[in-house]
Protein backbone atom coordinates (compact mmCIF):
# COMPACT_ATOMS: atom_id res chain seq x y z
CA UNK A 1 0.00 0.00 0.00
CA UNK A 2 1.41 3.48 -0.68
CA UNK A 3 0.15 6.39 1.65
CA UNK A 4 0.79 10.19 0.09
CA UNK A 5 1.39 13.33 2.62
CA UNK A 6 -0.43 16.12 1.66
CA UNK A 7 1.46 18.73 2.68
CA UNK A 8 -0.43 21.27 0.00
CA UNK A 9 1.42 22.69 -2.98
CA UNK A 10 5.32 23.17 -2.43
CA UNK A 11 5.02 25.24 -6.15
CA UNK A 12 3.08 28.21 -3.85
CA UNK A 13 6.22 30.05 -2.66
CA UNK A 14 4.65 32.17 -0.84
CA UNK A 15 4.11 29.34 1.97
CA UNK A 16 8.24 29.59 2.45
CA UNK A 17 7.64 29.46 6.45
CA UNK A 18 5.78 26.77 6.30
CA UNK A 19 8.50 25.20 4.46
CA UNK A 20 10.40 21.88 6.08
CA UNK A 21 13.67 20.42 5.29
CA UNK A 22 13.01 18.30 2.67
CA UNK A 23 11.11 20.90 0.88
CA UNK A 24 14.02 23.69 1.32
CA UNK A 25 16.00 20.55 -0.20
CA UNK A 26 13.41 20.19 -3.21
CA UNK A 27 13.68 24.07 -4.13
CA UNK A 28 17.57 24.59 -3.33
CA UNK A 29 17.95 21.35 -6.19
CA UNK A 30 15.38 22.92 -8.49
CA UNK A 31 17.70 26.18 -8.56
CA UNK A 32 20.80 24.44 -8.28
CA UNK A 33 19.35 22.28 -11.30
CA UNK A 34 18.18 25.67 -13.32
CA UNK A 35 21.75 27.09 -12.82
CA UNK A 36 23.72 24.44 -13.48
CA UNK A 37 21.51 24.05 -17.19
CA UNK A 38 22.03 27.93 -18.00
CA UNK A 39 25.29 27.72 -17.43
CA UNK A 40 26.05 24.66 -19.57
CA UNK A 41 24.59 26.53 -21.96
CA UNK A 42 26.57 29.47 -21.74
CA UNK A 43 30.12 26.95 -21.44
CA UNK A 44 29.42 25.56 -24.80
CA UNK A 45 28.62 28.93 -26.54
CA UNK A 46 31.80 30.37 -24.90
CA UNK A 47 33.65 27.28 -25.82
CA UNK A 48 32.71 27.66 -29.48
CA UNK A 49 33.72 30.64 -29.88
CA UNK A 50 37.47 29.44 -29.65
CA UNK A 51 36.53 27.25 -32.63
CA UNK A 52 38.63 29.29 -34.55
CA UNK A 53 42.05 28.84 -32.68
CA UNK A 54 41.89 25.45 -34.63
CA UNK A 55 43.26 27.16 -37.75
CA UNK A 56 46.24 29.05 -36.11
CA UNK A 57 49.78 28.38 -36.78
CA UNK A 58 51.36 25.99 -34.38
CA UNK A 59 53.79 29.29 -33.67
CA UNK A 60 50.72 31.41 -32.38
CA UNK A 61 48.93 27.94 -30.53
CA UNK A 62 52.30 27.34 -29.00
CA UNK A 63 52.82 30.40 -27.52
CA UNK A 64 49.49 30.89 -26.53
CA UNK A 65 48.69 33.75 -29.22
CA UNK A 66 45.13 31.94 -30.46
CA UNK A 67 41.73 33.30 -29.88
CA UNK A 68 40.56 30.22 -27.18
CA UNK A 69 43.53 30.95 -25.12
CA UNK A 70 43.68 34.76 -25.52
CA UNK A 71 39.55 34.62 -24.22
CA UNK A 72 40.73 32.11 -21.18
CA UNK A 73 43.35 34.48 -20.13
CA UNK A 74 41.35 37.76 -20.48
CA UNK A 75 38.17 36.29 -18.67
CA UNK A 76 40.50 34.67 -15.48
CA UNK A 77 42.08 37.66 -15.46
CA UNK A 78 38.81 39.10 -14.07
CA UNK A 79 37.68 38.81 -10.47
CA UNK A 80 34.55 38.82 -11.06
CA UNK A 81 34.52 35.79 -13.21
CA UNK A 82 36.52 33.85 -10.30
CA UNK A 83 33.90 34.74 -8.01
CA UNK A 84 31.28 33.46 -10.38
CA UNK A 85 33.32 30.19 -10.65
CA UNK A 86 33.21 29.81 -6.63
CA UNK A 87 29.38 30.10 -7.04
CA UNK A 88 29.23 27.75 -10.20
CA UNK A 89 31.31 24.88 -7.95
CA UNK A 90 29.09 25.49 -4.98
CA UNK A 91 25.74 25.28 -6.36
CA UNK A 92 27.38 22.28 -8.05
CA UNK A 93 28.80 20.62 -5.22
CA UNK A 94 24.79 20.92 -3.10
CA UNK A 95 23.14 19.77 -7.26
CA UNK A 96 25.74 16.72 -6.52
CA UNK A 97 25.35 15.73 -2.65
CA UNK A 98 21.83 16.71 -2.25
CA UNK A 99 21.11 14.51 -5.31
CA UNK A 100 23.39 11.64 -4.28
CA UNK A 101 20.36 12.07 -1.37
CA UNK A 102 17.92 11.52 -3.65
CA UNK A 103 19.18 8.48 -5.61
CA UNK A 104 19.12 6.94 -1.90
CA UNK A 105 16.22 8.17 -0.88
CA UNK A 106 14.98 6.47 -4.23
CA UNK A 107 16.68 3.08 -3.40
CA UNK A 108 14.57 3.73 0.10
CA UNK A 109 17.90 4.18 2.01
CA UNK A 110 18.11 7.06 4.74
CA UNK A 111 14.46 7.90 4.31
CA UNK A 112 14.54 8.48 8.14
CA UNK A 113 17.66 10.70 8.32
CA UNK A 114 16.38 12.71 5.01
CA UNK A 115 16.14 16.43 6.94
CA UNK A 116 19.61 14.83 8.92
CA UNK A 117 21.44 14.39 5.20
CA UNK A 118 20.01 17.64 3.64
CA UNK A 119 21.91 19.65 6.26
CA UNK A 120 24.50 17.34 5.77
CA UNK A 121 25.00 18.41 1.81
CA UNK A 122 24.26 22.08 2.81
CA UNK A 123 27.16 21.98 5.74
CA UNK A 124 29.34 19.51 3.09
CA UNK A 125 28.83 21.92 0.44
CA UNK A 126 29.97 25.05 2.46
CA UNK A 127 33.21 23.33 3.60
CA UNK A 128 34.01 22.33 0.24
CA UNK A 129 32.88 25.39 -1.45
CA UNK A 130 35.46 27.79 1.56
CA UNK A 131 38.49 25.02 1.07
CA UNK A 132 38.40 25.76 -2.37
CA UNK A 133 38.38 29.54 -2.33
CA UNK A 134 42.14 29.54 -2.55
CA UNK A 135 42.54 27.33 -5.82
CA UNK A 136 39.60 29.19 -7.52
CA UNK A 137 41.16 32.61 -6.39
CA UNK A 138 44.85 31.57 -7.57
CA UNK A 139 46.68 34.44 -9.18
CA UNK A 140 43.48 36.75 -9.69
CA UNK A 141 45.30 39.70 -7.90
CA UNK B 1 5.67 -2.90 0.83
CA UNK B 2 7.76 0.39 0.62
CA UNK B 3 6.27 3.50 0.75
CA UNK B 4 7.45 6.23 -2.08
CA UNK B 5 7.74 9.58 -1.31
CA UNK B 6 10.03 10.34 -4.84
CA UNK B 7 8.34 13.40 -6.59
CA UNK B 8 8.63 11.70 -9.87
CA UNK B 9 7.00 8.46 -11.27
CA UNK B 10 7.89 5.36 -10.76
CA UNK B 11 8.98 2.88 -13.90
CA UNK B 12 8.99 5.35 -16.64
CA UNK B 13 11.97 4.73 -18.93
CA UNK B 14 13.01 8.84 -18.73
CA UNK B 15 12.75 8.20 -14.89
CA UNK B 16 15.32 5.47 -15.00
CA UNK B 17 17.28 7.60 -17.44
CA UNK B 18 17.38 11.23 -15.31
CA UNK B 19 18.86 8.70 -12.69
CA UNK B 20 21.11 6.78 -14.40
CA UNK B 21 22.67 10.25 -16.11
CA UNK B 22 22.76 11.13 -12.43
CA UNK B 23 25.11 8.93 -11.39
CA UNK B 24 27.39 9.19 -14.64
CA UNK B 25 27.22 12.84 -14.27
CA UNK B 26 28.03 12.75 -10.18
CA UNK B 27 31.62 11.31 -11.15
CA UNK B 28 32.21 13.27 -14.70
CA UNK B 29 31.40 16.48 -13.42
CA UNK B 30 33.72 15.60 -10.07
CA UNK B 31 36.51 14.78 -13.07
CA UNK B 32 36.02 17.21 -14.40
CA UNK B 33 36.15 19.85 -11.72
CA UNK B 34 39.32 18.84 -10.47
CA UNK B 35 41.24 18.41 -13.75
CA UNK B 36 40.36 22.02 -14.75
CA UNK B 37 40.43 23.20 -11.18
CA UNK B 38 42.57 21.42 -9.21
CA UNK B 39 45.49 19.33 -11.61
CA UNK B 40 45.36 22.62 -13.86
CA UNK B 41 44.28 25.96 -12.71
CA UNK B 42 41.44 27.44 -14.50
CA UNK B 43 43.29 30.48 -15.58
CA UNK B 44 46.87 27.79 -17.08
CA UNK B 45 44.24 26.31 -19.71
CA UNK B 46 45.16 26.65 -23.31
CA UNK B 47 44.21 25.45 -26.57
CA UNK B 48 47.93 23.54 -26.98
CA UNK B 49 46.92 21.64 -23.64
CA UNK B 50 43.27 21.51 -23.90
CA UNK B 51 43.96 20.45 -27.77
CA UNK B 52 46.86 17.46 -26.42
CA UNK B 53 43.63 16.02 -23.89
CA UNK B 54 40.75 16.52 -26.95
CA UNK B 55 43.11 14.36 -29.48
CA UNK B 56 43.04 11.44 -27.39
CA UNK B 57 40.24 8.90 -28.04
CA UNK B 58 39.08 8.14 -24.13
CA UNK B 59 39.03 11.59 -23.21
CA UNK B 60 37.27 12.79 -26.48
CA UNK B 61 34.58 10.29 -26.03
CA UNK B 62 34.39 10.42 -22.05
CA UNK B 63 33.61 14.90 -22.95
CA UNK B 64 30.97 13.62 -25.68
CA UNK B 65 29.13 11.64 -23.39
CA UNK B 66 29.50 13.82 -20.66
CA UNK B 67 27.76 16.68 -23.12
CA UNK B 68 25.45 14.51 -23.74
CA UNK B 69 24.00 13.00 -20.88
CA UNK B 70 24.42 16.71 -19.03
CA UNK B 71 21.94 17.84 -22.06
CA UNK B 72 19.86 14.98 -21.41
CA UNK B 73 19.76 15.61 -17.37
CA UNK B 74 19.52 19.23 -17.02
CA UNK B 75 17.01 19.54 -20.36
CA UNK B 76 14.82 17.07 -18.72
CA UNK B 77 15.12 18.55 -15.46
CA UNK B 78 13.66 21.64 -16.21
CA UNK B 79 11.17 19.44 -18.23
CA UNK B 80 10.08 18.44 -15.49
CA UNK B 81 9.74 21.08 -13.07
CA UNK B 82 8.04 22.73 -15.25
CA UNK B 83 5.27 19.87 -15.20
CA UNK B 84 5.61 19.74 -11.71
CA UNK B 85 4.88 24.00 -11.96
CA UNK B 86 1.00 22.29 -13.87
CA UNK B 87 2.15 22.97 -17.34
CA UNK B 88 -0.16 21.21 -19.64
CA UNK B 89 -1.77 20.38 -23.39
CA UNK B 90 -0.12 22.34 -26.50
CA UNK B 91 1.86 24.72 -24.07
CA UNK B 92 3.79 21.45 -22.65
CA UNK B 93 4.23 19.93 -26.60
CA UNK B 94 5.53 23.47 -28.16
CA UNK B 95 7.78 23.71 -24.56
CA UNK B 96 8.87 19.57 -25.07
CA UNK B 97 9.86 20.43 -28.52
CA UNK B 98 11.30 23.41 -27.75
CA UNK B 99 13.88 22.24 -25.22
CA UNK B 100 14.63 18.83 -27.95
CA UNK B 101 15.35 21.33 -30.47
CA UNK B 102 17.49 23.30 -27.76
CA UNK B 103 19.31 20.04 -26.88
CA UNK B 104 19.76 19.31 -30.73
CA UNK B 105 21.87 22.92 -31.10
CA UNK B 106 23.83 22.14 -27.95
CA UNK B 107 25.70 18.86 -28.70
CA UNK B 108 25.66 19.57 -31.88
CA UNK B 109 27.60 23.15 -31.14
CA UNK B 110 29.57 20.71 -28.73
CA UNK B 111 30.28 18.26 -30.70
CA UNK B 112 32.05 21.17 -33.44
CA UNK B 113 33.96 22.59 -30.57
CA UNK B 114 35.17 18.98 -29.79
CA UNK B 115 36.09 18.22 -33.35
CA UNK B 116 37.79 21.95 -33.29
CA UNK B 117 40.08 20.51 -30.17
CA UNK B 118 40.59 17.08 -31.48
CA UNK B 119 42.15 17.90 -34.68
CA UNK B 120 38.81 16.48 -36.50
CA UNK B 121 38.61 18.37 -39.95
CA UNK B 122 34.40 18.04 -39.53
CA UNK B 123 33.25 21.79 -37.56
Amino acid sequence: MSQSYNRGLIEDFGRWREFEAGMWAWIFHKFTGWVLIGYLFTHIAVLSTGIPAAGASEAAIAAGNDVYTQTIVSLEGLLLVRILEVGLLAVAVFHMLNGTRLLLVDLGIGLDAQDKSFYASLILTGAITVASVPTFIAGAF
Amino acid sequence: MAERYSSFQSGGRMWLLQRVTAVFLLVVLAFHFFLLHFVHHADEVSFLASSARMEQLSYYSLMILFLVTATFHGVNGVYNALVNQGLTGTKRTVIKWTLVAASVVLIAQGIRTANAWAGIGLY
